[in-house]
């Protein structure tokens, strides 16, 4: 296997929550950063409130791989209620990440074992529809989850995040989810201590 | 410059820097974002005169093209799968003409079963209606190539469909480099046609031809294709000093160099075999896979030569062509008729079933060693096809195929008793 | 059986108070119409001058007496005067087709395109989308077809033109079958006519009641600017409607009855009054309407009942005979009568 970092992220969500574009946003962090990032969705019934996957792959150089995600390095969820409906954690890797939004704990959701798949401080749960109704008054929490994972995993920067989501949503509504994208990112960075990802090997 | 974006907002923006003067459209799953870009930017004035059309079907929006090119005007459309069938008579009618129609396919699965993700089904559907194919493996292709179409076209006066992968990269986002308007400029003249209407040198363009010339005619079409066999690399290499990078070219070797096994694919796929074979020759594996760029015509002798001293070609085909087997493979070992080496056909990656590069490596694999069947279905749930089976030997009216088939994986509700 | 030059006649004017139709005392017979002799210059038909363009020329391979390649020639060289010659043509598969272009030559003298069967209007769509794009829009564009493709497989091409007013006239020959493949029915086809697919056995012999399309009043339902019916009966009614409806921009339509001899069984000689006869029965009414609405109308001369009409034409001989069927005409004649109705032929 060669080395260099490929970090393969899967965002799952429900349709309307904006996972396609999160991803988007993600590949866009990654392009500003410098680095290569491909970002495609798991098409299902567009209708919305089904469940919906999307994918992010970043890595240094070109990107060829063009299969879904199968075996995440990252797993973020942005709708916990899909949590015992689909198997959000499948082939998710042993030292891989997990970023949900809600304001519940791990065992109040009903997934405290997912601490001895990973490493305890890889798992983030960040109310980001709380932060996203602050500063854009429309429960949306993609982009800001997006703001925590530059935290929890440092291989995207908050600027690149930031710049991603005014690419996609120029005007107001890029600049409320820029703010709300940094209170997230500073919450992970202060409330848990995170390893940033080194790669694989 | 480079920018990361999706691969339809690229093609538009690439369709865009063109410069074409009609442009009819009818949406279907998955190429709606490229004509809905186009008709925001025309509607915005950034494409001058051009004239945006909504049709009423896929057969009205390629005729509408028919019209608008033999009055001399550059034209484009984009479809996929049904649509594509739906067109089927004006595909037809449009090569037969001799019109230099660009038309995207963002590659999707034909039904019945209705399906909206990529396979190949729809573009194999054509491949004998006198267009010439050409398949993008990455955005950066799907974007190179609808400016080498336009002048492809317009040279030859022949149709070009650029084939993409629906989803895979249609809606994908990647980097890619677009190029400048002066680039363009210097690659694409403006477009000068052989056959036009015009009240100043009238012409009769569509007469019925008999017995007497019909042959001839179409030979002279088919004879347009093997022009294009030497005009395509031509055009390729021009390319690439314009731009610099190659796109086009008929064949794409990768690692090929003392292989003894190759894997050859059209479109996407081709990434995930290059994973594959980087994979394998550090597990010491002579590897290596070729990329087909052109599918129409079908480049037999740069395949040939490229894959002579090989043992094994494994053929990895998003298409069935039912009761028999492989397209693509057979027109492989066509052009390799003669030669020492096994031709294997994989179907692979039918309805948008992914191919994943476990699984390839597996085939390939198994084909070195002579285990593979042939054809040899990637991934086939062999226990769901046994299970309709068993249910249709036991009653006549066993139900439709697929609710049945769906019901079994639970993608649909048990029966209401 | 043919009507007097001279006759004891009322004389004629549009409804519609349209001033410059000039007021004709005579039936005009055959092609050369005799009232043009009479008539000053600037009123005579395009086809009694010299200089018409002739662009379906001579040569072309339509049956004795067709009534189509007549109703073409007139129609297109309106066309073309009215447009200054810069015109080009769109050709739905058909006879039209088919006899005009018959391998290796070509009886138009002006630019013209066959395509396929179904797609003759938005294959014009587009000749008028790139005329625009290149900003000549002093070029017209003519779309034609028969009823067979225009009615039936042409329909879907012909509602989008229409719903979108592109800006081309597109003209009906309406023979009322698939005449070119063996006079098969149509949306066209009036009942009790014999087809090949709508043979005189059985029960009820021909094409059954109760069927078919009104291609005029869809379009007029369409709300295009410019629908009209016209017939090879009356060259001056239909140049002056094409000649109006090239000076107009959108979407027009005419739709022109044309006999066919050979579809109809009728005596090849009689064409035109075969037309003349289906206009003063009233089944054919012939009108102008523009954005959806009736404006105007040709009456009704000499009211004939319909089986003057019926029984010059094989296609509807089972209707008479040994036992002829009363119902049958007398349904076709409340069709009729329908018509005059509605369109006050009569008045």
């Amino acid at each position: 296997m060669k080395g260099g970092l490929m970090l393969q992220v899967r965002i799952h969500g429900r349709g309307g929550q904006g996972v396609v574009t999160a991803a988007e946003i993600l590949s866009i962090a990654a392009f500003k950063d410098g680095k290569w990032g491909q970002a495609f969705p798991s098409f299902g019934s567009e209708r919305m409130g089904a469940p919906v996957m999307a994918f992010c792959r970043i890595d240094q150089k070109p990107i060829r791989l063009r299969e879904p995600v199968i075996e995440p390095d990252v797993v973020i969820v942005q709708d916990p209620s899909l949590l015992h409906q689909v198997d959000l954690f499948s082939g998710l890797r042993e030292k891989g990440y997990v970023l949900i939004n809600s304001t519940r704990s791990l065992s109040e959701m009903g997934i405290g074992e997912l601490g001895s798949r990973v490493p305890e401080n890889h798992i983030c749960v960040v109310h980001a529809t709380d932060i996203a109704l602050k500063h854009l008054s429309r429960p949306v929490p993609n982009a800001v989850l997006l703001g925590g994972l530059a935290a929890m995993i440092g291989v995207v920067s908050l600027s690149s995040v930031q710049k991603g989501i005014l690419e996609k949503f120029p005007g107001v509504v890029g600049e409320a989810n820029a703010r709300a994208a940094e209170e997230a990112f500073s919450e992970v960075k202060n409330t848990f201590n995170p390893v940033s990802f080194s790669g694989r090997r | 410059m480079l920018t990361q974006i999706e691969g339809s907002q690229a093609v538009a923006a690439a369709v865009s820097l063109c410069c074409p003067e009609v442009i009819s459209c009818y949406p279907i799953t998955p190429q709606t974002h490229i004509v809905e870009t186009l008709s925001a930017r025309v509607k915005k004035g950034e494409l001058g005169n051009c004239q945006f059309i909504n049709a009423e079907s896929e057969f009205g929006a390629l005729s509408i093209l028919i019209g608008a090119s033999a009055m001399g005007a550059r034209t484009y459309t984009a479809t996929a799968s049904q649509g594509l069938l739906f067109m089927a008579e004006a595909v037809y009618n449009a090569s037969g003409l001799g019109l230099p129609i660009v038309m995207t396919i963002g590659n999707r699965a034909i039904g019945a079963p209705i399906n909206i993700w990529n396979d190949h089904s729809d573009s194999m559907s054509m491949r004998d209606a006198g267009w010439i194919q050409l398949y993008a493996a990455d955005n950066q292709e799907a974007v190179d190539l609808h400016i080498l179409a336009f002048r492809l076209a317009e040279e030859l006066s022949c149709p070009v469909m650029v084939c993409m992968d629906g989803f895979i990269l249609t809606h994908a986002y990647e980097a890619v480099h677009l190029p400048s308007k002066e680039q363009v400029n210097s690659f694409l003249p403006s477009y000068d046609p052989v056959q036009v209407l015009d009240p100043d040198d009238p012409v009769s363009i569509g007469a019925m031809v008999g017995p007497e010339a019909f042959a001839e005619v179409r030979y002279l079409s088919h004879y347009k294709q093997i022009q294009a066999l030497d005009l395509i690399p031509r055009l390729a290499e021009e390319f690439r000093q314009w731009f610099g990078r190659p796109s086009g070219e008929l064949v794409s070797p990768y690692r090929l160099t003392d292989a003894d096994t190759v894997v050859l694919g059209l479109g996407s796929v081709n990434g995930t075999l290059q994973e594959c074979v980087d994979d394998l020759r550090e597990e010491g594996m002579a590897v290596g896979s070729l990329k087909v760029g052109s599918y129409r015509p079908f480049p037999s002798v740069p395949l040939r030569s490229a894959l002579q001293n090989v043992q094994h070609v494994i053929v990895v085909e998003k298409d069935l062509s039912l009761g028999k087997g492989g397209i693509v493979s057979g027109d492989v070992k066509m052009a390799l008729r003669g030669l020492p080496m096994t031709v294997h056909t994989v179907i692979a990656g039918l309805g948008g079933r992914s191919i994943t590069k476990a699984s390839m490596k597996k085939v390939i694999e198994e084909a070195r060693a002579d285990r593979l069947t042939e054809p040899y279905f990637l991934d086939l749930n062999w226990h769901l096809i046994n299970r309709e089976l068993a249910r249709q030997k036991e009653t006549r009216r066993s139900g439709p195929i697929a609710e049945n088939v769906l019901r079994d994986i639970r993608s649909v509700a048990s029966k209401v008793v | 059986m043919c009507f007097g030059i001279f006759g004891l006649l009322p004389q004629r004017w549009s409804k519609g108070g349209d001033m410059s139709q000039p007021q004709i005392k005579f039936y005009q017979t055959g092609t050369f119409s005799v009232g043009n002799r009479l008539l000053k210059e600037e009123d005579r038909t395009v086809q009694s001058r010299m200089d018409r363009t002739n662009s379906l020329n001579s040569g072309h391979r339509a049956c004795q007496g067709c009534g189509e390649a007549l109703g073409a020639r007139y129609a297109v060289d309106a066309a073309m005067r009215a447009s200054g010659n810069r015109l080009v043509a769109v050709n739905a598969t058909g006879c039209l087709e088919v006899f005009s272009t018959p391998y290796p030559e070509s009886s138009w003298r002006i630019p013209w395109i066959h395509s396929l069967f179904g797609n003759a209007p938005a294959v014009a769509t587009g000749v008028a989308a790139a005329l625009r794009a290149k900003g000549k829009t002093e070029i017209k564009v003519l779309a034609q077809g028969g009823d067979g493709g225009t009615v039936d497989i042409g329909f879907g091409c012909l509602s989008g033109m229409f719903e979108r007013n592109d800006d081309v006239l597109y003209i009906c020959y309406d023979n009322q079958a698939y005449m070119n493949t063996g006079v098969q029915r149509s949306g066209s086809t009036p009942p009790t006519a014999r087809t090949a697919t709508t043979q005189a056995v059985g029960v009820n012999p021909g094409n059954r009641f109760g069927s078919g399309k009104n291609l005029p009043k869809i379009a007029m339902a369409h709300g295009i600017p410019y629908v009209a019916t016209a017939s090879v009966a009356d060259l001056h009614d239909l140049e002056k409607k094409v000649t109006k409806a090239m000076k107009m921009c959108g979407t027009r339509y005419i739709h022109i009855f044309v006999p066919c001899p050979l579809g109809w069984a009728h005596d090849p000689a009689l064409t035109i009054q075969v037309a003349r006869l289906a206009g003063e029965s009233g089944l054919f009414p012939l009108f102008e309407a523009e954005d959806g609405k009736v404006t105007d109308c040709t009456p009704i001369r000499r009211k004939v009942p319909v089986e003057e009409y019926l029984k010059l034409q094989g296609r509807f001989k089972h209707l008479f005979g040994d036992s002829p069927n009363r119902e049958a005409i007398a349904a076709i004649q409340t069709m009729a009568d329908e018509n005059i109705r509605t369109y006050g032929l009569l008045e």
